[in-house]
């Protein structure tokens, strides 16, 4: 099945408890078959075409706000629509789960894939010092597996996980494993445990008040001070890569989602060619796997950045060193993908062998 | 094993449906398989293609630039993509809506009369059927038996009672290639 639709099968699966959304190519299979699947007469999980990209955001921070577990998916002239509310979803520390599937931009700009919302996605986008969880799927598996994986991570950080796929993996099929069905999680598991959930109050507890408007100085600094620090601690344990061919690597390339496979190939040619080249493929774009790249750069003689963009995640990369090395970019841009021959010949060029 | 396959013609003509019952295919014959379509407007006309790979071991990119075998409907594609098939490669084309044949010598050219068989069939929406048999004839990738077992599981269940007709035009499409 297509990587859309291996979402929507896996969200049901998950026992997720709403989906809220608006159509935009080219992830337009995951509401598509969400409707399809309707999933209100099987586990009663809410799928509802909002209005406007920023109401569906506006739902999942309510149902979010309330424990249970939601998200919304969109490709990227839609996600610029709902960083306002992404920026409030981290900043009330809601666990959600948001679908960036990448197109070329920017403005409205094209439908093919790209990989441009790196920066939107990794440093911000919205308002604010805070970070989402970033997973980058590579596969129509990986499709499938990151909607669990995403809303883990987001329960365990009380976070938004950004899942950023792109066109490729989004349209492509592939054979796939669906995980195992599980129900939804009841009235009372969600109280049990997210206790911070608006729920309607008990009488021995306080109210649960979800809001990100602080006028105390003192406090908004202290809330900035604890998000950081989540950060810290989720840079520290959830930062994942994928490793091809780097134990005896000469030159590295880096590369993520739909590009990591096709930079496999060129590897598989270069090596074929008697190149040593290797492949880091990051899995979690934030936290970015700095300590493997940093490991790695002290082995290689230069390392090649390839994305569908200008030079995003090379910065990353170069932030990642701590000692000067060649780190070189090849991109394609505006929905163009490249093909892994345009790989090896850029390696090669900026490498000159 | 691996074959990395182009289907490429106008908007509408099945192609990339097409591809997914082959890649369908491959699955039922335990296959890895991996179907990377042109989407967007191509898909209601102008030209569309799709990218199948079948292979006995995990696939790394879904994006290629040079193919072993390519399935050409029509005159664009074959501009496109006569030069992308790898040399001691395969391009089976329909020669009904093209106009310059292809010229290399490198590669093996098998000229499917498709449309021309279409006509004569039941029913003429099996265009693709026909074109697909031709392909499993010249390339033996996959058997009938799995075509038409991913053909069950890609054809929505109303539409099962015309699984005959498509088996018709997959053995019609079988005898075409002169090889």
């Amino acid at each position: 099945m297509k990587g859309n639709e291996a979402i929507a099968h896996a969200a049901v699966r998950y026992g997720v408890d709403g989906y809220f959304g608006y159509p935009i190519t080219p992830q337009s299979e995951i509401l598509e078959t969400l409707e399809e699947l309707m999933p209100w007469d099987t586990t009663g999980m809410v799928v509802l075409q909002a209005e406007s990209e920023i109401a569906a955001i506006n739902m999942v921070y309510g149902g979010a706000a309330t424990g249970k577990a939601c998200m919304t998916s969109s490709s990227s002239p839609g996600i610029s629509l709902k960083q306002e509310g992404i920026s409030y979803i981290a900043a009330g520390e809601l666990p959600a789960l948001i679908i960036n599937c990448m197109r070329g931009g920017p403005g409205l700009g094209t439908i093919q894939p790209s990989q441009s919302d790196y920066f939107q996605a990794t440093k911000g986008g919205g308002h604010g010092d805070y970070r989402l969880i970033v997973l980058a799927p590579a596969s129509v598996q990986e499709m499938a597996d990151f909607v669990g994986l995403g809303f883990d991570l987001a329960f365990k950080y009380r976070n938004p996980v950004m899942m950023l796929a792109d066109g490729v993996v989004g349209q492509m099929m592939e054979r796939v494993k669906l995980p195992a069905p599980r129900p939804r999680r009841t009235d009372d598991e969600i109280a049990r445990t997210c206790p911070w959930a608006v729920t309607g109050r008990p009488e021995w507890r306080k109210p649960n008040i979800m809001t990100t408007l602080e006028l105390v100085p003192q406090a908004m600094e202290d809330h900035n001070k604890h998000l950081q620090e989540k950060y810290r601690l989720i840079e520290q344990n959830e930062a994942r890569c994928e490793e091809h061919f780097t134990d005896d690597a000469e030159y590295l390339i880096v590369a993520f989602g739909c590009v990591a496979r096709i930079c496999q190939k060129a590897v598989e040619e270069a090596r074929a060619a008697g190149i040593k080249v290797g492949l880091l493929r990051p899995i979690t774009l934030w936290p970015f796997p700095a300590g493997e790249i940093k490991r790695l750069s002290k082995q290689v003689k230069g390392i090649l950045v390839v994305e569908l963009n200008a030079g995003q995640m090379i910065e990353d990369v170069r932030l990642s060193l701590d000692e000067i090395k060649p780190v070189h970019h090849f991109g394609r841009m505006g929905g163009i993908v490249m093909d892994p021959d345009e790989v090896l010949v850029a390696l090669k060029e900026r490498f000159e062998l | 094993m691996k074959e990395e396959i182009i289907i490429a013609g106008f908007g509408g003509q099945g192609v990339l449906s097409m591809g997914k019952i082959l890649a369908y295919a491959g699955l039922m014959d335990d296959l890895e398989v991996t179907w990377m379509p042109s989407y967007g407007p191509e898909q209601r006309g102008g030209t569309a293609n799709v990218t199948v790979i079948l292979s006995d071991a995990p696939i790394s990119s879904p994006v290629l630039n040079s193919y072993d075998t390519a399935v050409i409907l029509n005159q664009q594609s074959l501009d496109k993509f006569e030069s992308k098939v790898k040399p001691g490669g395969t391009l089976i084309y329909d020669p009904y809506s093209i106009h310059h044949a292809p010229t290399r010598t490198d590669i093996t050219i098998v000229p499917v009369d498709a449309m021309e068989a279409t006509f004569e069939l039941s029913s003429s929406k099996s265009y693709n059927m026909v074109l697909l048999g031709a392909l499993i004839k010249v390339r033996p990738l996959v058997s009938v038996d799995a075509v038409m077992r991913g053909l069950k599981k890609t054809l929505p269940e109303r539409h099962h009672h015309l699984l005959p007709v498509n088996k018709e035009a997959i053995l019609r499409g079988m005898e075409l290639p002169k090889l």
